[in-house]
């Protein structure tokens, strides 16, 4: 839909995004576009070396660079500046992070040294004279190693390499595997990803002339936590930091915590009082922002012989990296706490282990616990269905949560709001033309092809903790100004936002501006992560909105000289009802509440602000189904077909919905396909540059078909649930199952993910050699 | 003829979306920080350091080229044109609305880029089919989109401009 | 990522490059496209003191017909090798191996020169080159000598050029009748560089047999490699399926590549073998006509 001048039926429509035409134009701006005059720029020097003590560090050279301001070690830099990660869960460690490395180093990429200097070639060239003398430490990288008796020590001032364990348990576990008449075992590992927005991360800060506030420009999905954050590690008042999201190019996630470099800018900018930028190259990038997934998981899943599920145990050894970010350890709490994805079972006992490594810090990336976990319960379930010869649809309805069922507690203490997995699932058969498909499966077997069909049926949490908030002001004129603490990146918000609030005050979507990403201008919010913007936010927005219509209501009544109840809202502002030309404008009521001419007792002025909490998450699910053929010759896979069905309840943009599903499932097809982060036994970083780590292309995009059901939420003012993270929590499973039945018939039973055409090759071949 | 020593400012002549330009670059400069620092045209951007992502590309003498791996001074006595330079005024380039229609965007970092790229591609090839479109955008990344819609949005530029065979 | 700091100078002959690439000796590097060298300066993996760049020097651009070859000069770029027509009607085995390299934006500005100088041991053109067996005409200030392909990739990122040369054009001799050339890539996902690849010159009698065949694999050693086995196999047999599978499985025969983070050395082997039957395939297909 292209007209923005309309005021109803906003909510649902495919409107055009507000944001586009400085986008496409070049116009927008990200943190690299900022250029202040006498900008100063500040490069780091890394280590290379995953772990290893620093000998000396000479930095003599570069600071004879004509055009270097400064160059400075961790041994120079005052020790609070460090980055500080909260306790999570009791008794986990947080070993020391500080902004530059003080004495050693845990992960490669650790920042050893920055350099300040007049332009980035400049103290580039300075990183690059400086002379650092390392003693290699012994290094672990794959966190299951880590656990093993004699292991590396990653962090040496430790005594083991366990930072926490949790565990989240309900029923009688052990009862319920005694009843078992039998038992699913399964070992998978989630391959380690990189984020990846196309936008690396940056910062500029400027401070003022006396060094005591700063202004502070940041690539983040989070300004007020980051700023709190900020605030706390320099030891500056909250409030005398101006933190900016300016446009944001993609996070996915990473771009949540605050970072090193963060810190060291801001800090090199009040102590130079010159206004300073840092910007990741896409080096820096691969070996400093939080990388996702990294699970290992070894679970049995206690089973009847008629496929109802009894019990699940699971067990996550989760690779957290060298050093802790704010985020570090939420994406394992995630995957205990949907373990037992949208099936009953009761009794679950789901552990968690948090090791540490000496690789780059892991975190949120889109999903952020969830793939793993979905990935998780769905290899799970397909096996089961083949061990026991039980047709796989079956064995899901069999134990599916029953619509009548909710709200629904888990067995790991969750409560599900809403939902109807039958429906979605036949839509996916329905969509996907899943009969025929199996067909095609049989009759191409048959001729020697190596094809499978897969399912995944998901359920997946949106909102996340804790509040979001909305402003809703009138302005004098009736145009209308909405705040939200959630800024974008990139995702649509003030198209949406403007939506909602347009269509609540029935006013027209050109009348509303909507302000985010600036601590200065919106009052203290939350972020945006976990598909949560619209659930939060949006609710936010909604109930402020709902309280000026509230508000403005009792003014219209009196300008009018009627009651409240007699008023309706009508196109542009109220009229009584029955009497359409008895109507008061916005301008009429904003002119009203700002002049004083307001029911008596009532406030001047014409603004709500709701912090809202949902307190619990909403909870979207999907079934997603996908054809995959294998070349027997080369073990390229092709998805053929693959249709995902989601359910996020009401839908206020679809085609913004629709855009952030095929862009998780982009992301979810590279983690399926082709992401993996890779380092060397000896520690190094073996996909540092795009040159090695392979995302996809255009080209490598299959056909995909959408589907939707809609149940709205019942626990939410607008009835939405999150989509954000569907694309990368049900099609890998889906493809991954797809896969595994496709080399089923050659007796493979599970390769971790990627599948990548060597990889596929090599099983086959093991699997035919095997068998001669 | 003897080369300049090291460093040596080298005086250049480019014009860029139809405005000629003269102007003393370091040899090493990468013609992309030479649109974005010393012109002030920050559409173009960098998200890379290995020239594979695309949101650098721009036209150089007509053509689709990475300005990341490009020096200043190979631009030389040249035409370029960046995303600021497409549109006529006030009036988008079909393949700007493009992107508009059919959400070929969302956080729009790569996307100059691409749109850079796709108007070559409607240059050289005003029909193209979808194939054609995805090959063309090889060497752009979107981390945002799953390019569904960026394949759609360039299609429907095509329309647009009077190509025929593809089909929304 | 910024290079480190360099002298510039741009000459407009080919004899004044050649005199500034003697007088700056080895601390100087030739610019040609520089989507090979630029790169490798950013990451600064590379620090020449003096870059001489060839993009203002006139008629080392395009393709012409001469006598019984096509000479390609040094600076024209991946794509407008492959739109050449002249490429397109008789060498298509080289239009494909062109379309195929890296991205559009990289053929609009990489060079044949360059790439065939820059001797990267996953490279495209190398490998078909060879397999046309063309031949590279170097230039320096004491005159101008020739060597063969064969002769021409002596190791990684290693030619047979001295430092003093400039390599001007690429001959390569047009097919006899009767024969077909084809190209088969296995690019890799993230690089888009050759995993293993696979070049093939064929002529075929009216009769179906094989008369002559060059094969050459890139991207198991240091460079591309000639199938001899394969080559000796075809010779004078029946160009049919069966035939053409038995030659293209001898493809590795005269390899040992290592293993990579996406590839081992086994799969490599085998898609050697998997390409340069496609590769044969298609030139015998092309050979008919
Ligand atoms: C993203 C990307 C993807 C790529 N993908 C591929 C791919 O799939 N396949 C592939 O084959 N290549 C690929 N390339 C490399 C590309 O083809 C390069 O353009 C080519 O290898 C080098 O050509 P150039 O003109 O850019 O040379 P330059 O980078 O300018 O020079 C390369 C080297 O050759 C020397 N040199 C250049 N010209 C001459 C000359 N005339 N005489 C003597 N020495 C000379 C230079 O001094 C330098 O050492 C890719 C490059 C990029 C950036
Ligand atoms: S910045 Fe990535 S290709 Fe130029
Ligand atoms: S729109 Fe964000 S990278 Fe393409």
């Amino acid at each position: 839909m292209t007209t923005e001048h309309i005021s109803n039926g906003l909510i649902g429509a495919s409107i055009r995004r507000v944001e586009d035409p400085l986008l496409i134009t070049g116009k927008g701006c990200y943190v690299d576009d900022i250029n202040l005059p006498g900008m100063l720029h500040l490069v780091v020097l890394r280590s290379l070396y995953p772990h290893a003590k620093i000998i000396s560090i000479d930095t003599s050279a570069a600071k004879a660079i004509k055009g270097v301001v400064t160059v400075v070690t961790g041994a120079e830099l005052p020790e609070h500046l460090n980055i500080n990660a909260q306790v999570m869960f009791p008794g986990q460690k947080i070993p020391p992070h500080p902004v530059l490395a003080r004495g050693a180093v845990h992960a490669p990429g650790t920042p050893v040294a920055a350099v300040v200097a007049e332009s980035r070639a400049i103290a580039q060239d300075a990183c690059n004279a400086i002379e650092v003398e390392y003693q290699a430490l012994p290094s672990v990288q794959n966190a299951e190693d880590a656990l093993k008796p004699g292991a590396p020590l990653a962090r040496e001032e430790l005594d083991n390499n366990i930072c926490y364990t949790a565990v989240k348990k309900g029923g009688d576990v052990d009862k319920a595997f005694a009843q078992a008449e039998h038992i699913v075992r399964m070992h998978i590992v989630s391959p380690r990803q990189v984020a990846l927005a196309i936008e690396p991360r940056g910062i500029a800060a400027n401070p003022d002339p006396m060094g005591k506030s700063l202004t502070v420009w940041l690539s983040t999905q989070g300004p007020h936590r980051v700023r709190a954050d900020l605030a706390g590690t320099l030891g500056m008042p909250e409030n005398k930091i101006r933190l900016i999201a300016p446009d944001v190019g993609g996070g996915f996630g990473s771009k949540g915590p605050l970072y090193r470099e963060d810190v060291l800018t801001c800090y090199f900018a009040l102590k130079l009082r010159r206004p300073i930028k840092w910007i990741a190259t896409r080096s820096d990038d691969f070996v400093t922002t939080i990388q996702g997934r990294d699970q290992a998981m070894t679970s049995e899943l206690a089973l009847k012989k008629d496929g109802t599920m009894l019990g699940l145990k699971v067990r996550v050894v989760a690779n957290l990296g060298g050093y802790l970010q704010s985020s570090t350890a939420g994406p394992p709490q995630r995957m205990m706490a949907m373990a037992p994805g949208c099936y009953q079972i009761k009794d679950c006992h789901v552990e968690v282990v948090g090791v540490f490594t000496n690789t780059v810090p892991t975190g949120p990336y889109r999903g952020a616990g969830r793939p793993e976990s979905v990935l998780n319960i769905e290899r799970l379930i397909d096996k089961a269905a083949k061990d026991l010869g039980i047709d796989r649809l079956e064995i899901r309805r069999k134990n599916f949560i029953r619509p009548e069922q909710f709200p629904y507690k888990t067995g790991v203490g969750m409560e599900y709001d809403s939902g109807d997995y039958f429906k979605s699932l036949d839509k996916a058969m329905k969509l996907s033309n899943y009969q025929d498909l199996m067909r095609q499966r049989d009759e191409r077997r048959a001729r020697g092809e190596i094809v499978g069909v897969g399912v995944s049926t998901f359920v997946e949490p949106s909102g996340g903790a804790g509040f979001e908030s909305g402003t809703v002001r009138i302005e004098r004129s009736g145009d209308i100004t909405v705040i939200t603490g959630s800024s974008s990146h990139g995702q649509g918000h003030e198209t949406v936002w403007a939506q909602i609030a347009a269509e609540m005050m029935k006013a027209p979507m050109d009348h509303v501006t909507v302000l985010h990403g600036d601590t200065y201008i919106s009052q203290q919010g939350t972020g945006t992560f976990g598909s949560r913007s619209a659930v939060v936010g949006g609710g936010a927005l909604a109930t402020a909105a709902q309280r000026v219509i509230d508000k403005s209501k009792r003014i219209a009544a009196h300008l009018v000289e009627a009651a409240p109840e007699d008023m309706v809202q009508a196109d542009g502002g109220f009229a009584v009802a029955g009497v359409p030309e008895k109507k008061v404008s916005w301008r009429q009521i904003a002119a009203a509440a700002y002049s004083g001419k307001i029911p008596q007792g009532m406030e001047i002025g014409l603004q709500e602000t709701c912090f809202f909490d949902p307190r619990r998450e909403a909870w979207g699910y999907g079934a997603h189904v996908c054809l995959v053929s294998i070349d027997r010759e080369t073990g390229a896979p092709t998805i053929e077909k693959l249709v995902l069905v989601d359910d996020c309840g009401v839908l206020i943009n679809p085609m913004i919905v629709e855009g952030q599903i095929h862009g998780g499932v982009a992301q979810g097809l590279g983690e399926a396909l082709r992401e993996q982060m890779i380092y060397a036994e000896d520690g190094q970083v073996l996909t540092g540059t795009l040159m090695n780590y392979a995302v996809m292309r255009a080209g490598d995009m299959p056909p995909l078909t959408l589907g939707e059901t809609v149940t709205p939420n019942p626990f939410h003012p607008l009835g939405v649930k999150g989509v954000g993270e569907a694309g990368t929590n049900g099609a890998p499973p889906a493809v991954a199952n797809a896969v595994m039945d496709a080399l089923a018939p050659l007796g493979i039973d599970h390769i971790d993910m990627p599948y990548t055409a060597p990889k596929l090759w090599e099983a086959i071949r093991q699997a035919q050699s095997d068998r001669a | 003829m003897t080369a300049e020593p090291e460093n040596t400012a080298i005086p250049i002549k480019v014009t860029v979306n139809g405005v000629k330009h003269e102007a003393v670059v370091e040899p090493r400069t990468l013609l992309v920080y030479f649109l974005r620092e010393q012109l002030a045209l920050t559409g173009t951007h960098v998200g890379c350091d290995t020239s594979q992502c695309g949101a650098c590309t721009i036209h150089l003498n007509g053509r689709a080229v990475k300005s990341c791996t490009i020096l200043a001074v190979q631009a030389n006595g040249k035409e370029i044109t960046t995303i600021e330079g497409l549109a006529r005024g006030d009036a988008f380039h079909p393949v700007q609305e493009g992107f508009r229609e059919k959400h070929g965007l969302q956080c729009g970092y790569c996307t100059p880029g691409m749109i850079m790229t796709a108007a070559h591609l409607l240059e050289t090839n005003p029909d193209p089919s979808e194939e054609e479109i995805k090959h063309a955008l090889e060497g752009n990344l979107c981390r945002c989109t799953g390019y569904v819609n960026i394949v759609e949005s360039v299609k429907w530029a095509a329309q647009k401009m009077g190509g025929k065979n593809v089909s929304r | 990522m910024f290079p480190a700091n360099f002298g510039y100078a741009a000459p407009r002959s080919v004899d004044e490059a050649l005199q500034l690439l003697s007088k700056h000796g080895e601390e100087a590097k030739l610019l040609a496209g520089g989507h090979s060298l630029i790169p490798a300066m950013k990451l600064r993996l590379s620090s020449p003191r003096t870059l001489i760049d060839l993009g203002a020097v006139p008629g080392l651009r395009g393709v012409r017909l001469d006598g019984n070859t096509l000479a390609i000069g040094a600076l024209t770029v991946h794509a407008d090798v492959g739109s050449s027509d002249l490429v397109r009607k008789h060498l298509p085995g080289l239009a494909e191996a062109a379309s195929v390299i890296g991205d559009v934006q990289v053929r609009n500005r990489g060079t044949i020169g360059g790439s065939v100088a820059h001797a990267d041991p996953a490279a495209d053109f190398p490998v078909i080159l060879t397999a046309l067996n063309a031949t590279f005409v170097l230039q320096s200030t004491g005159g101008s000598r020739t060597v063969t392909a064969d002769k021409f990739f002596v190791d990684y990122f290693t030619t047979a050029m001295e430092p003093n040369e400039i390599l001007t054009e690429i001959i390569v001799p047009l097919p006899p009748a009767g024969t077909g050339t084809a190209y088969a890539k296995l690019a890799h996902p993230a690089s888009g560089y050759v995993v293993v690849s696979a070049g093939a010159m064929i002529t075929r009698q009216p009769s179906g047999s094989c008369t002559a065949a060059r094969i050459t694999i890139g991207g198991l050693g240091s460079g591309p490699v000639r199938a001899v086995a394969s080559e000796t196999e075809l010779q004078g047999k029946a160009l049919n399926a069966q035939n053409i599978a038995a030659a293209a499985a001898k493809a590795a025969e005269e390899t040992d590549p290592d293993g990579d983070i996406y590839a081992g050395a086994d799969y490599k082997r085998h898609m050697a073998t998997v390409l340069a039957r496609r590769a044969i395939e298609a030139a015998v297909k092309r050979a008919v006509t």
